[in-house]
């Protein structure tokens, strides 16, 4: 048994030792160039001139491009074309690419790409959500609205009401190793080009665009990256496609990595949203109506906002069965860097507002805010579905819920009643300390909204040795994918892992790829691959079975049983080979179920539901609002784990990214549009010691009851959301300093922290 | 320049380089070990951790920002050789592949470096141990599994580096001036005025990594053995200004544990393994962390020029931003601490608790007699152009009853005291009411009120 095993990351002992290959580690013929973009210093205005000589006359200095010497498409958007590599005339933002510059060592690019002398017309940029509001700077014509039944008017007829408005920040990705492309000319205009992504087919298309051939000229590779978080899902575009032009008009290899404070300024963050919400509830915090208005902060193209802020809007129920609801949702077009995928990809958004909403309508009422949530979950699935039938303001039946259970045991396994009433009496003998506590949900749609990706495909091998290689178009950033699907490979031919080859992405090896994201990696390319592998062991199998004259054979422990016959997998590798029996085989596999209408608001986007519960303690100071997070409880569902090690890993991690985009990570934009913290010195992720003292946690004991790959779960975005904990609990320890309800907003910094006491006590 | 080393075991002579190529630059780029990753260029990360060892023992750094000739005659190990010579796992690395320590893999080079030179120097407090090291995957919580793990296996033989083994060349080529002593160092700089200080590199290196300078003519003084000195008499404890803020922080806390406390939270091991105090005070900001606490303390600054030598109050040393009472070839030769009763609070208020630069950073010596405030040394950073004392605020506490109304009447005088900025560490608004907080703070844990939220679990 493979599928199941804790087995540590592939990679492990590579990582280690220093031995792991990034993008940067290749080596390249000394040859070699190294590029660097000239950036924009004003956030909105027109080029009106542009002297670039000096940077051409600097130390080291091969080339320099413009616009101008672009000869086919100028453009490394993922979605409508609206983002040139290289600024044609007008800027948008401080920090967007206008020239490029060709050098022969990185450092050298870098000091030429600051020597242009760039004149602009600059105009008042727009920044934040109410500048681009008051100007109607948006995305699409107007708001995109879906509803389920009448909100406003269960509303007004409630017995209760809360309203409010929350802010809730960007986040930057800090992926640890920042950007990077490299760009190798191949013989007869050929590109091979060796991209940090999780989109190769994306970059063989802008690439193959940009250079004006078909895709089937251009190849891109990845072994891994260091880290991704939907921060390499389009933001590479523009590093690969600025290689391969470079590389084409000088014949040399080019490699571009952003220095940090490049790439924190040129790329795109978590969108930053505002909600604002109106509901109606009755004296048990039942809700019977609720609207929402989003404004998402989609900066200057349009990049992937659209889905993102779907997603958000398709998460602004979260666990709770809302009658009737209304969410309308803004796409604000602003002088700031085009927004982008980040894990959770608006469903972290949503969720926040749903979870602000629920501990409004607790202190509203003065009840225990878990009581609150539980009143509004949707009911757990049993063998009979519940009727009627409960549906999401998307209208899709929820069919799998089971969070009821979960967070009965979770509530059990962290204490959090008698918790609960000890911080109470803590917080009564502390005059300056006063702690909080809260449990917080999770339900997570999985699937790509866009269905068309939900489709994946793989290309085994079973060399005449018995050893195996397995590719498929999934891309490694950490999560453990390709470990689990060599664990799927091997639980295929019952050998062990150590037989399985896991080998770099390739778009010549699988072409049309979706982007590793959307949580999808190992549902999709997990079922890919073992579709792959079944082929092959049929064939072998039928083979066997002829050839031995046996009625069955199975593939365990290495071994292969054919009738009363045990011979080696090895041994029949080469023997199907010597009768020319075809071990090679791809594999492919589409999600089913799924259909959403997202003009109507209306469908089944997601195959399935993940879900997971939290509970956070956290102690805030009301001197100087700083906090700590003291204790994190964790039950989480991954299904029937493919590998518990690695889940367990995404829940941890997942939790502590999640907790740090609402506590330190703050993203600081001046009136002019400038990023001011551009570097970890200003951006603060969670650091060692920011991780909870009491950390526990555990995977809920069940299977999926959608036939995924071996019936698990995706769990590459969900613990992020199970941060949001966190914030509830400093809100709740807020709410422990006076009357008023603490209104608070995210980040959670120190500073965001005292204000909110402050309020709450005047 | 020329320089040499031992690197993971070998002897290496480096030559024709600039006196600025980061060691991170030469590893990746000249010496093909590209084991040690670049992260952010600015020494915030840790990917780019690398082990020195010299007399002073064994420690980590960045390499990200430390110039080729800082490591002259010293001995480091790159993650390449943290791994045996036969490729034998250190326990570090064993343990973090079992506890699943590792995700994307970027970090983790620069945490087996950490985590095998913490369990060399059997160093248990890995949340310090490791506060320099930035991982966005794992959460940390394996990672920290990893070195309890870890903790009782023994130090392989191979960490034992000897730099004693090289034969250094006093030739260190152009534009690098490495001086022995501080009287060659004083006698060189006044006649080179205008050329760079390099102590611990971690201001200097930034100007080379992210403003791109180029500089010239530098002198290295971190490795002058005269500037290292710690000296403690009936009355001063007194810091050569070579004194990396490690070692610093270590001395400093057995007399003023609060000092020690900030100090824990100054950057991170690897900053204040390099950083020395003579820089934090030298470099004139008005966020540096030592400035406040030793003003609080009354604290004398040496200064040298050539033959000339003078002594000044550290709080006169700081005119405004970016002027201090430093004469053209002058350098800082010492720090002097008087020894008095400690009475010292230092407050660091950061978004993060963990190598972060301070919003505001309040010190504070209150003495009290017969519960009536005797005197009083008040000093911020992060509130003005410099490091600057609450006069205002002191005035109004010496001779009152030590009471938390005294404290509280006190504390509107903050504002005669600074008009601080906004910036993206925190507003203006923020910097005064914490500054008055933090008074407050001091009295109410004088009274024994619990007031800091590192001290309580759950
Ligand atoms: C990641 C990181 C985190 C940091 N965190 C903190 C923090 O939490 N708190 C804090 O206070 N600082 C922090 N710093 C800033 C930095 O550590 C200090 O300013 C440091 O003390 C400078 O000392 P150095 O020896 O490295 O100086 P260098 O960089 O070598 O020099 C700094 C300046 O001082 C001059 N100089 C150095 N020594 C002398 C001398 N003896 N006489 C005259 N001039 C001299 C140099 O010419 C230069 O102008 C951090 C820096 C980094 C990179
Ligand atoms: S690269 Fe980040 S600390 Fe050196
Ligand atoms: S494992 Fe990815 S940053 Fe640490």
């Amino acid at each position: 048994m493979t599928v199941g095993t804790p087995l540590p990351h592939d990679a492990a002992a590579l990582h280690v030792t220093g031995q792991a290959r990034y993008v940067d580690d290749l080596p390249v013929p000394a040859n070699c160039l190294h590029l660097a973009f000239g950036l924009s210093t004003i956030a909105r205005g027109k080029i009106t001139g542009l002297d670039v000589s000096a940077v051409s006359a600097a130390d080291g200095v091969v080339a320099v491009l413009t616009e101008k010497d672009l000869p086919f498409e100028n453009d490394v958007s993922p979605s409508v074309h609206d983002e040139p590599l290289l600024a044609t005339g007008t800027v948008h933002y401080v920090g967007q690419p206008i020239f490029l510059v060709v050098a022969q060592s990185h450092l050298a690019a870098r000091k030429a790409a600051r020597l242009a002398t760039i004149e602009y017309a600059e105009e008042t940029p727009i920044v934040t959500i109410d500048q681009a509001l008051a100007a109607n700077s948006r995305f699409e014509d107007g708001p995109i609205v879906w509803s389920k039944g009448d909100a406003a008017d269960a509303i007004k007829n409630a017995a209760n009401r809360v309203q409010g408005s929350m802010e809730i920040g960007a986040q930057e990705h800090f992926y640890l190793e920042g950007q990077v492309a490299l760009a190798r000319p191949q013989e007869g205009g050929d590109m091979l080009v060796h991209s940090s992504s999780q989109h190769p087919t994306e970059i063989q298309h802008k690439v193959a665009h940009a250079l004006g051939c078909p895709m089937h000229a251009v190849r891109v590779e990845i072994r891994r990256m260091g880290g991704g978080f939907g921060g390499k899902e389009s933001q590479g575009n523009a590093l690969a496609v600025g290689c391969a032009i470079a590389a084409r008009q000088t014949g040399r290899p080019c490699k571009m990595r952003y220095d940090r404070d490049d790439d924190m300024t040129i790329t795109g963050k978590r969108h930053d949203f505002r909600i604002d919400y109106d509901v109606g509830f009755d004296k048990n915090g039942r809700v019977s109506g609720i609207e929402f208005t989003q404004y998402a902060r989609c900066g200057w193209a349009l990049d992937l906002s659209i889905p993102v802020a779907d997603r958000a809007m398709l998460h602004a129920d979260n666990a709770y069965d809302l009658p009737a609801a209304t969410i309308t949702s803004h796409r604000l077009k602003t002088n700031t860097q085009s927004a982008t995928a980040y894990r959770g990809f608006g469903g972290p958004q949503g969720m926040v507002g749903i979870e602000r909403v629920m501990d409004h309508i607790a202190h509203n009422l003065g009840l225990d805010p878990l009581e609150v949530r539980r009143t509004n979950f949707y009911r757990d699935m049993t063998e009979t579905p519940p009727t009627p039938a409960q549906t999401t303001p998307y209208h899709m039946e929820v069919e799998d819920f089971e969070l009821n259970a979960m967070v009965r045991e979770l509530a059990a396994s962290s204490d959090y009643q008698n918790r609960r009433k000890r911080i109470a009496e803590w917080n009564a003998g502390n005059e300056v300390l006063k702690k909080g506590i809260a449990l917080t949900p999770v339900k997570f749609g999985i699937s790509f909204t866009l269905t068309h990706l939900n489709q994946a495909g793989a290309l085994v091998h079973v060399y005449q040795d018995g050893s195996i290689q397995m590719n498929h178009g999934g891309t490694e950033m950490g999560q453990g994918l390709f470990q689990k699907v060599a664990q799927v490979a091997a639980h295929s031919f019952g050998v062990d892992t150590k037989l399985v080859k896991i080998t770099a992405t390739d778009t010549a090896k699988v072409p049309n790829t979706s982007a590793t994201a959307a949580s999808s990696g190992s549902d999709l390319n997990g079922m890919a691959v073992k579709a792959a592998c079944d082929t092959i062991r049929e064939r072998i199998s039928d083979f066997l079975m002829e050839y031995y004259q046996a009625d069955d054979v199975r593939f365990e422990g290495g071994q292969v049983h054919i009738g009363d016959k045990v011979i080696r997998f090895e041994e029949a590798a080469i023997l199907a080979y010597e009768n020319r029996i075809s071990l090679s085989a791809t594999g492919f596999y589409k999600t089913p179920k799924i259909e959403w209408n997202r003009v109507t608001g209306r469908g089944r986007p997601f195959y399935y539901f993940a879900y997971g519960a939290a509970v956070t303690e956290c102690v805030i100071d009301t001197l100087t609002g700083e906090n700590r997070i003291l204790r994190t409880d964790i039950l989480h569902d991954a299904g029937a784990s493919l590998n518990p090690a690695l889940d367990i890993g995404q829940i941890e991690g997942g939790f502590v990214q999640g907790a740090g985009w609402l506590t330190t990570e703050e993203l600081v934009w001046d009136a002019s549009g400038r990023l001011r913290t551009h570097a970890p010195s200003t951006y603060k992720i969670p650091a060692c010691s920011d991780r909870p003292d009491i950390f526990n946690v555990a995977l809920w004991d069940g299977k999926n009851r959608e036939d995924t790959i071996y019936r698990s779960k995706a769990v590459g975005e969900p613990p992020f959301m199970l941060g949001i904990s966190a914030h509830a609990a400093l809100s709740d320890a807020v709410a422990a300093c006076g009357a008023a309800y603490p209104n608070l907003n995210a980040p959670a910094t120190a500073e965001t922290i005292l204000h909110a006491v402050t309020a709450v006590r005047s | 320049m020329k320089v040499q080393f031992l690197l993971n075991g070998e002897t290496v002579h480096v030559e024709g380089q600039p006196a600025t190529r980061t060691l991170l630059d030469w590893l990746r780029e000249d010496r093909g070990l590209n084991g040690t990753k670049e992260g952010c260029n600015e020494g915030d990360c840790g990917a780019c951790t690398v082990m020195v060892t010299d007399e002073r023992g064994t420690r980590t750094v960045n390499a990200c920002i430390l110039f080729l000739p800082q490591i002259h005659g010293k001995a480091i190990r790159t993650v390449e050789g943290i791994s045996g010579p036969k490729g034998q796992p250190h326990p570090v690395q064993t343990h973090m592949i079992q506890k699943h320590a590792s995700q994307c893999g970027f970090c983790t080079p620069g945490f087996v470096v950490s985590m095998a030179v913490a369990h060399k120097n059997g160093r248990t407090d890995f949340d310090d141990q490791m506060a320099g090291n930035l991982c966005r995957c794992t959460g940390y919580a394996p990672i920290i599994r990893a070195a309890e793990a870890a903790a009782n296996d023994p130090v392989p033989d191979w960490m034992n580096d000897e730099p004693s083994d090289i034969k250094v060349s006093g030739d260190t080529g152009d534009q690098v001036f490495l001086p022995d002593t501080s009287d060659e160092f004083a006698d060189w700089y006044v006649n080179n005025p205008d050329a760079t200080i390099v102590a611990g590199a971690t201001d200097v290196g930034l100007w080379v990594t992210k403003r791109l300078d180029t500089l010239d003519s530098l002198a290295f003084i971190g490795g002058i053995p005269d500037l290292q000195e710690t000296h403690v008499s009936d009355d001063a404890i007194t810091f050569g200004a070579a004194v990396t803020v490690a070692r610093f922080g270590d001395l400093v806390a057995q007399h003023h544990p609060s000092f020690g406390e900030l100090i824990r939270r100054y950057g991170s091991t690897q900053v204040r393994n390099s950083a020395t105090i003579g820089g934090n005070i030298a470099n004139g900001s008005p966020i540096g962390d030592s400035p406040p606490a030793l003003i609080a303390l009354n604290a004398k600054l040496h200064l040298r020029r050539g033959d000339a030598r003078r002594v000044i109050a550290l709080e006169d040393f700081y005119i405004e931003y970016g002027k201090q009472d430093r004469e053209p070839g002058e350098f800082v030769q010492a720090i002097e601490i008087p020894r008095q009763p400690d009475r010292l609070k230092c407050y660091k208020l950061t978004k993060r608790f963990d190598q972060d630069i301070s919003a505001v950073c309040g010190c504070f010596v209150i003495s009290t007699e017969n519960g009536v405030v005797a005197d009083t040394r008040i000093a911020f950073g992060g509130m003005a152009g410099t490091p600057k004392r609450a006069t205002h605020v002191e005035d109004a506490l010496r001779g009152q009853n030590w009471s938390r109304k005294t404290v509280e009447d006190a504390c509107a005088l903050f504002n005669n005291d600074f008009s601080p900025l906004s910036d993206m560490r925190a507003s203006a608004e923020y910097r005064l009411q914490t500054a008055q907080n933090m008074l407050i703070r001091y009295v109410l844990e004088d009274q024994g009120v619990a007031t800091q939220v590192l001290e309580v679990s759950a």
